[in-house]
């Protein structure tokens, strides 16, 4: 075998001095931009900080039900976004068809996209369950072109929105009024993305809840430790698998309800969720809930402050630069455990 | 009473064969010791007790019932529970969760408070050590608590494999100690070692397994004085 001439630990920081020399150049590159909100406007890099947590937990979320799946089953969903496409559109026609508010919804979406995930586990993944790993990736990744199409042809290509009949001024807020879009230290914040963070958060707080103190909790985490130790304390390792693939489609359900109002749906529209969550899942840890949720954070923040620093159509770059730097120094993920 | 009979139990990993025709009887009561070489297949006996490995043929029955083909979670239903090699611990919950899953099916579930002073009483180590994560515990610790978690499922029949591995003498004097008082509490145990001279001084019956058939069996004092066993295992 060839050895390379440099140690792990060197070649780390010389990759680190490379991203760092592109970030200069891109700086350089924008340097009026980044003198603008340098110097002066530090309202553009609050606004920015502020979208990107907003939109982060709603990532964190989408993360958490991908590294809950991969945590138990080992595999990864390929299916998680078109899975959040049909959530998005199950809230679309709710709300079109039956005037269902977004938010009510989710109490429809989420049931719904749990009896999917049991019914995709029970059928789809778990006989399949002898197979090598990667002829189960394909199996999901399959499962996602099956459902991209079926929605295509069921609702075409266009993009749909819908937009909510408040939310624009005085808004009743349980016992308070407030006045929309919410102003706070010179950022905008819009009720749709505000309601999104916090769903989300409580959401993801619930399901952390439930996987620490509940006993159905605890199986999970049993059998995502050691799935033999599980069995032989007498947990029924098959239930918890399809239970563990239906709350993880639950969150995507959730999620799809709650961005639907500040964004679009079309057959594709789930993937670009479920491809920043597959960095976010390995940002964070693989594996880990609360890695998840701070993986999603850090990923929204990144992404908004990108798309300030560099031009919008590399605003990903600084997501992946983050990355990198995260795996060449905990290549476990930020809260993940060595195997 | 025969609590578990394996009759002719056949069981291979792949093309290769590991058990060729294992039967072997354990009564209501007794501890039954399972000795044997590396590789014997002292380990694939238990895992396919506990239902991890299925057989090609061959018949286990447990209280009258034929349990070969069920699930593992519906083998320890029945009270039919190992404490697998490697202990096989949840290493990121703390010790009163691992214990508290060993209570997790419903009838065990009752007794939860109960069976955890139990387990208490038998292991003081445990109780200070709750809080705790089970993957920093000492190896003799983890062993604790995998005996611990396996009793909370209310055993009638206990599988033990290779308890005393890698523990200290001292670990492993006190770890046969408290298999000994489970048995007179009623739980009826089935060890597996290669430790054999304490194991077979403590069982009632032994049998002796070699490339994966009983090659002898009998009484466990009478088995320490045959020649055989001295020679291939007690290095006399």
């Amino acid at each position: 075998m060839k050895r390379s001439i440099l140690k792990p630990t060197h070649r780390n920081w010389l990759i680190l001095a490379l991203i760092i020399l592109v970030a200069i150049v891109i700086l350089a590159l924008r340097w009026e931009q980044t003198v603008f909100w340098l110097s002066r406007y530090g309202i553009v890099l609050r606004q920015a900080t502020v979208t990107g947590l907003l939109i982060g937990g709603v990532y964190g979320l989408v993360a958490m039900g991908l590294t809950l799946i991969f945590g138990v089953l080992g595999i990864i969903n390929f299916a998680h976004g078109s899975l959040m496409t049909v959530g998005m559109y199950l809230t679309f026609v709710l709300f079109t068809r039956y005037g269902v508010d977004p938010y009510l919804s989710v109490l429809i979406t989420v049931p719904v996209l749990f009896g999917i995930g049991l019914v995709v586990q029970r059928f789809i993944i778990h006989p399949a369950r002898n197979a090598p790993e990667h002829n189960q990736l394909l199996l999901t990744l399959g499962l996602a072109l099956f459902i991209q199409n079926f929605l295509l042809v069921l609702f075409t290509a266009t993009p749909r929105s819908i937009r909510l009949a408040y939310g624009r001024g005085e808004t009743p807020i349980g016992p308070f009024m407030i006045d929309f879009p919410l102003r706070i230290w010179g950022t905008t914040i819009t009720l749709p993305k505000l309601a999104a963070f916090v769903f989300a958060l409580a959401l993801a707080g619930g399901l952390y809840l439930l996987l620490q103190r509940t006993d159905l909790g605890k199986a999970i985490r049993a059998v995502a430790q050691d799935r033999d130790g599980a069995a032989l304390v007498g947990i029924d390792t098959q239930r918890i698998n399809m239970i563990t693939f239906g709350l993880g489609t639950a969150c995507v359900g959730a999620a799809a309800a709650l961005v639907l109002p500040f964004f679009f749906v079309d057959p594709l529209a789930g993937d670009t969720f479920n491809i920043t969550a597959f960095v976010t899942v390995v940002l964070g840890g693989m594996g880990s809930i609360p890695g998840a949720m701070l993986g999603g954070l850090i990923i929204g923040l990144t992404q908004e402050l990108g798309v300030v620093l560099a031009p919008s159509s590399i605003k990903l770059l600084g997501v992946f630069i983050v990355f990198i730097l995260v795996l060449l120094f905990r290549p476990q993920g930020l809260l993940g455990v060595k195997s | 009473m025969t609590l578990l009979a394996i009759e002719g139990l056949h069981v291979g990993y792949g093309d290769v064969p590991v058990l060729s025709g294992v039967s072997m009887k354990i009564e209501q009561g007794e501890i039954v010791a399972l000795i044997g070489a590396n590789g014997a297949g002292k380990t694939t006996t238990l895992k396919t007790v506990s239902g991890l490995l299925r057989a090609r043929s061959g018949t286990v029955t447990f209280t009258g019932k034929p349990i070969h083909t069920w699930a593992p979670h519906r083998i320890v239903g029945a009270g039919l529970v190992q404490v697998a090699e490697g202990r096989r611990l949840f290493p990121r919950m703390t010790v009163l969760e691992n214990l508290e899953m060993g209570a997790f099916r419903p009838g065990p579930k009752q007794q939860r408070p109960q069976s955890l002073q139990q387990v208490f009483d038998l292991f003081p180590r445990l109780a200070e050590r709750k809080k705790q994560l089970a993957g920093t515990l000492s190896g003799g610790e983890q062993q604790m608590l995998a005996i611990g978690r396996a009793l909370m499922t209310k055993p009638t029949l206990l599988m033990l494999d290779e308890p005393s591995l890698g523990l200290a003498p001292m670990l492993v004097q006190s770890i046969f100690e408290v298999v000994r008082r489970i048995n007179q509490e009623g739980t009826t145990v089935l060890i597996v070692e290669q430790n054999a001279v304490q194991t077979l001084s403590m069982a009632d019956r032994g049998y002796v397994l070699e490339n994966g058939q009983i090659v002898l069996s009998g009484e466990g004092n009478a088995l320490i004085q045959d020649e055989r066993i001295r020679e291939a295992y007690l290095g006399l």
